[in-house]
C-alpha cells in the first residue's frame, strides 16, 4: 500500500469541499465504484485492507473485493439488506469530498432523496451490459426534483462489454432522450470500470477513443453549489447573544448561518416578519470581524438599531425580500409508514422556523416508474407528489428551484416526533 | 456540462474545508442550544473535545456557553489528561460536571469481572445515571463517522430512547441542514457537529487554530510491551506479561482513553505539524492502531452503541 501525498497545514490551494451522491442497484457496482475512488485515492489503511483480504479470501475469491470496503452494520449483513445511507471521506489535498451513499433497493427514495438533499454532484451508475434501465430513470428524476446541479452518468462495467464506444454512444443517445424530457440539460457521460479502475481515478489503457475527462477530474473541477450564480442573502436566526456582563453590556449579536448570498458591513437589511430595517454594524466569527461573508458561513450579526429579533426570523437585504407565505404549494417525498392524507396537521420545520401545517390538498402523486401524473388520494412511504400545505404562522419561502434553504422543509409528526415527509417549494 | 468554477465575485469570502467544517459544527451547537431546553457537552480532554470547545466559543462567544460539560471519568485515566481537562475548563470559566464510574460501581449499577478490567464499556451506565441525574435532553460528543463503521450512518442528531438505547433501524432520516430534535420526556438526542471531519482535518483544525493538547498525544518516552502487533503502556493497570520484554519508545498517543484499553503508537513526532505529517501519510485507521478493545470483534462498536455507548 503506497503512501498518501504529505498533506500540509497550509495548501497553495484548498478547494474546499464537494459532496456527492452515488445511486445505482445492488448490482452495478457502486460499491465497487466507491472503493476503487477511495483505493486509489490511497484512503483506505492498511488495517482495513487486510480486513476485506482476509473477507475476499474466505468467500474464495482471487482478488481484494473493494465493495467490502462499504459493507455495512451487523444488523444489515444479518439481513441482506442496506438500510440506510452511509458517509464515507477521502481527500486528494486539494479537496475534501463526503460522498453519500444511497442503496439502491430498499427504501430507495427515502434514502435517495436523503441523500440527495445534502449533495453537489450525483453520479448514476449505468451497467453498460443493460444500459438505460426504469431504475436509471428514477435515480434521475430524484436526482434532479432535489436540485442536485451537477449529474454524471457513470456507464460501468466497460470491461464486461469489451470497452465499446458504440455501446457507450448507444447508451448516453438513450439517456439524452429521456433527461430532455425531464428538464435534466447538466449532464456529463464517462466510460469506466470500477473493477479494473479504467477512468476512475487513472485513464488506463484500454479506453483510447474516449477523450473526456476521468470520474475523479470531473469531481475535482465541478463547482460547489453555491458559487455559480449569484443569490439572495438569507440569514435565519439561529440563536441570540446577549451577554448581560459589565464588559459586553449592550453586546446584542443575531447568530446563524448564512443559508445563501453574501452580506457587507454597511449593507441596509430587513427583519422579518417585523420588516424593521436598518443596517449592519459589524460582522464576528469570535474575535474577528469579517468585512464581508458569505454562503455557508457561520457568524454573528451586530445591527446598526436595536431591533426585536428571535429565533425563527429571517434577515435579509432590503430590497430582496423572500415570499411571505401562510400557504405554500410543495413537492412532497413521504418518508413515514402512515400515510400523508388531507386533513392531518404536521409540524413543519423551515430554516430555524417551526409552525403547524394542515394538508389542505394532494394535487398528484408523481409516478416516477412511468413518469405519470396519478391524481391526489394520498401519499404511502417512498411516494412523491404535489401537496398544497395551510400554515398556522407565515414562512419566509423563496421557490426551491431557486433556492435550497429556503425552498426546503420537514415535516413532523407531533405525536411521534419522527422526520415523517420533505418537502420542496414549488 | 461546464465543470469549470466560475470565479465567485468575492473570492475572498470562499469557504476552505476546515472553514466549512467549522461553520457546519457551528451551525449544529447553535441548533442543540436553539431546539433543547437542556444539552450537556461532554469534554474528556481528548483532541475531538478539544475541537469541540473551540467551536463551542465560536458558536456563543462572548456569551457563556449555553450548557454545561460533563465527564465520564473511568478512573483510568492518564494524569495529564484529566489536569488539562479541568485546567481547560477553568480558562474557559464553563461549569464542568465530573461522574465517575467508580461511583456507579459503589452503588452496585455497574458490575466488574476482573478489577482491571477495561471501564470503557461501563462508562455508558454512568452517562445515563448522569443523564437521569441533572434530565439533560441532548448531548453533545465528538464522535465522528470516519472512526469506524458503525459510525459511518449515524445522525448528526441521533435519537435514543429511554433506555439510552441507539436502534439502527428507527433512526429519523436527516435531510438538508434541518434538524428534528423533537424528543419525550426521557429520551435522549446524542448531537455530533464534528461528524464529517476525519483525524486529519482534526489535526489541521488544531494547528490552525493552535489549540492545546494533553502532553500525552505528543511524542514522549514511554515502557511499553508489544502485544497482538500494539503497543501497550506498561502503567500500574497494564503491568507486563510473563516474559514479555519492557521496551522504552518514544511515543504518542491517537486517542487518549481508557488507559487499559487505549496504546500508543512509536512517533518521533514532537509538534502538531509533525503529527499532520504522519496522519497524512499513515497506514492504519486511529481505532485500528490504538484501541485494544475494538479488535474483539468486527460489530463491537455497534454492539455497544446499541447499549448506550456514546
Amino acid at each position: 500500500m503506497s503512501a498518501r501525498e504529505p498533506l500540509p497545514e497550509a495548501q497553495a490551494e484548498d478547494r474546499g469541499l464537494l459532496r456527492f451522491l452515488t445511486c445505482g442497484s445492488v448490482d452495478d457496482g457502486k460499491s465497487t465504484l466507491i472503493g476503487r475512488l477511495l483505493y486509489d485515492n490511497k484512503s483506505i489503511l492498511a488495517d482495513t485492507l487486510h480486513a476485506i483480504e482476509r473477507t475476499s479470501r474466505k468467500r474464495g475469491l482471487d482478488v481484494v473485493d473493494l465493495s467490502l470496503l462499504t459493507d455495512g452494520l451487523q444488523a444489515e449483513r444479518e439481513q441482506g439488506i442496506t438500510i440506510d445511507v452511509a458517509y464515507r471521506y477521502f481527500s486528494t489535498g486539494t479537496r475534501k469530498y463526503i460522498i453519500a451513499d444511497a442503496p439502491g433497493h430498499e427504501q430507495y427514495t427515502r434514502n435517495m432523496v436523503t441523500a440527495a438533499s445534502t449533495a453537489d454532484l450525483a453520479v448514476i451508475l449505468v451497467d453498460a451490459r443493460k444500459g438505460v434501465l426504469t431504475q436509471t430513470r428514477r435515480h434521475s428524476y430524484i436526482a434532479h426534483l432535489v436540485g442536485i446541479p451537477h449529474l454524471v452518468v457513470a456507464v460501468n462495467k466497460m470491461d464486461l462489454v469489451d470497452y465499446s464506444r458504440e455501446i457507450f454512444d448507444r447508451i448516453r443517445q438513450d439517456y439524452l432522450r429521456f433527461a430532455a424530457s425531464l428538464g435534466i440539460h447538466d449532464v456529463r457521460f464517462i466510460p469506466l470500470s470500477a473493477l479494473n479502475g479504467d477512468m476512475v481515478v487513472v485513464r488506463g489503457g484500454r479506453l483510447d477513443w474516449y477523450d473526456g475527462p476521468t470520474l475523479m477530474e470531473v469531481l475535482e473541477s465541478a463547482a460547489a453549489a453555491h458559487s455559480e450564480s449569484p443569490e439572495p442573502f438569507r440569514f435565519p436566526v439561529q440563536f441570540i447573544c446577549r451577554p448581560r456582563t459589565a464588559e459586553h453590556h449592550d453586546f446584542r449579536g443575531y447568530m446563524g448561518r448564512i443559508e445563501s448570498g453574501e452580506i457587507a458591513i454597511g449593507d441596509e437589511v430587513q427583519v422579518l416578519p417585523s420588516g424593521r430595517r436598518t443596517r449592519v454594524r459589524n460582522i464576528c466569527l469570535l474575535e474577528r470581524s469579517l468585512p464581508l461573508a458569505a454562503s455557508e458561513r457561520s457568524v454573528t450579526l451586530l445591527l446598526e438599531d436595536e431591533v426585536d429579533i428571535s429565533r425563527g426570523d429571517m434577515i435579509v437585504k432590503a430590497g430582496e425580500p423572500p415570499r411571505m407565505a401562510k400557504q405554500i404549494e410543495a413537492m412532497v417525498c413521504w418518508l413515514a409508514a402512515v400515510p400523508l392524507e388531507p386533513g392531518r396537521k404536521y409540524v413543519v420545520r423551515h430554516t430555524t422556523r417551526e409552525t403547524k401545517a394542515l394538508v389542505a390538498a394532494i394535487e398528484y402523486r408523481q409516478d416516477i416508474n412511468g413518469m405519470q401524473r396519478v391524481a391526489g388520494g394520498r401519499l404511502e412511504m417512498n411516494e412523491i407528489g404535489s401537496v398544497t400545505f395551510k400554515l398556522a404562522q407565515p414562512l419566509f419561502v423563496d421557490p426551491y428551484r431557486e433556492n435550497r434553504a429556503t425552498g426546503a422543509f420537514i415535516l413532523i409528526d407531533e405525536a411521534t416526533n419522527n422526520t415523517v415527509g420533505a418537502g420542496m417549494i414549488v | 456540462m461546464d465543470t469549470r468554477v466560475t470565479p465567485h465575485a468575492t473570492i475572498a469570502a470562499r469557504l476552505d474545508h476546515l472553514d466549512w467544517l467549522e461553520a457546519e459544527a457551528i451551525h449544529i451547537l447553535r441548533e442543540v442550544a436553539g431546539q433543547c431546553g437542556n444539552p450537556v457537552l461532554l469534554f474528556s480532554g481528548g483532541k475531538d473535545s478539544v475541537c469541540l470547545l473551540r467551536l463551542a466559543e465560536k458558536a456563543f462567544r462572548p456569551g457563556r456557553f449555553p450548557f454545561p460539560l460533563l465527564h465520564v471519568d473511568t478512573g483510568h485515566n492518564y494524569p495529564e489528561v484529566t489536569a488539562f481537562r479541568d485546567k481547560r475548563a477553568a480558562e474557559l470559566g464553563e461549569r464542568l460536571i465530573v461522574r465517575a464510574v467508580a461511583d456507579s460501581i459503589a452503588r452496585g449499577t455497574v458490575v466488574l469481572k476482573t478489577s482491571n478490567e477495561s471501564r470503557n464499556k461501563h462508562q455508558s451506565v454512568t452517562l445515563l445515571e448522569a443523564i437521569a441525574e441533572f434530565a439533560f435532553d441532548a448531548c453533545i460528543g465528538g464522535a465522528r463517522r470516519d472512526e469506524e463503521k458503525a459510525r459511518a450512518k449515524e445522525r448528526v442528531f441521533s435519537f435514543r430512547d429511554d433506555f439510552g438505547q441507539w436502534d439502527p433501524k428507527n433512526q429519523r432520516p436527516e435531510l438538508w441542514d434541518l434538524y428534528n430534535a423533537r424528543i419525550h420526556p426521557g429520551e435522549n438526542i446524542r448531537a455530533f457537529p464534528i461528524s464529517n471531519w476525519t483525524e486529519l482535518d482534526v489535526w489541521q483544525y488544531i494547528a490552525r487554530e493552535g489549540l492545546e493538547l494533553p502532553s500525552i498525544y505528543f511524542a514522549h518516552s514511554r515502557p511499553v510491551v508489544r502485544r497482538n502487533g500494539a503497543l501497550v503502556p506498561v502503567t500500574a493497570l497494564t503491568p507486563p506479561r510473563d516474559g514479555e520484554p519492557v521496551e522504552q519508545l518514544s511515543v504518542r498517543f491517537r486517542t487518549v482513553g481508557d488507559i487499559t484499553c487505549t496504546a500508543p503508537v512509536e512517533s518521533a513526532a514532537d509538534k502538531v505539524e509533525k503529527i499532520i505529517a504522519e496522519t497524512a501519510v499513515t497506514t492504519l485507521t486511529e481505532r485500528g492502531a490504538t484501541r485494544l478493545d475494538d479488535q474483539t470483534s468486527e460489530a463491537s462498536m455497534e454492539q455497544r452503541k446499541k447499549e448506550g455507548y456514546f
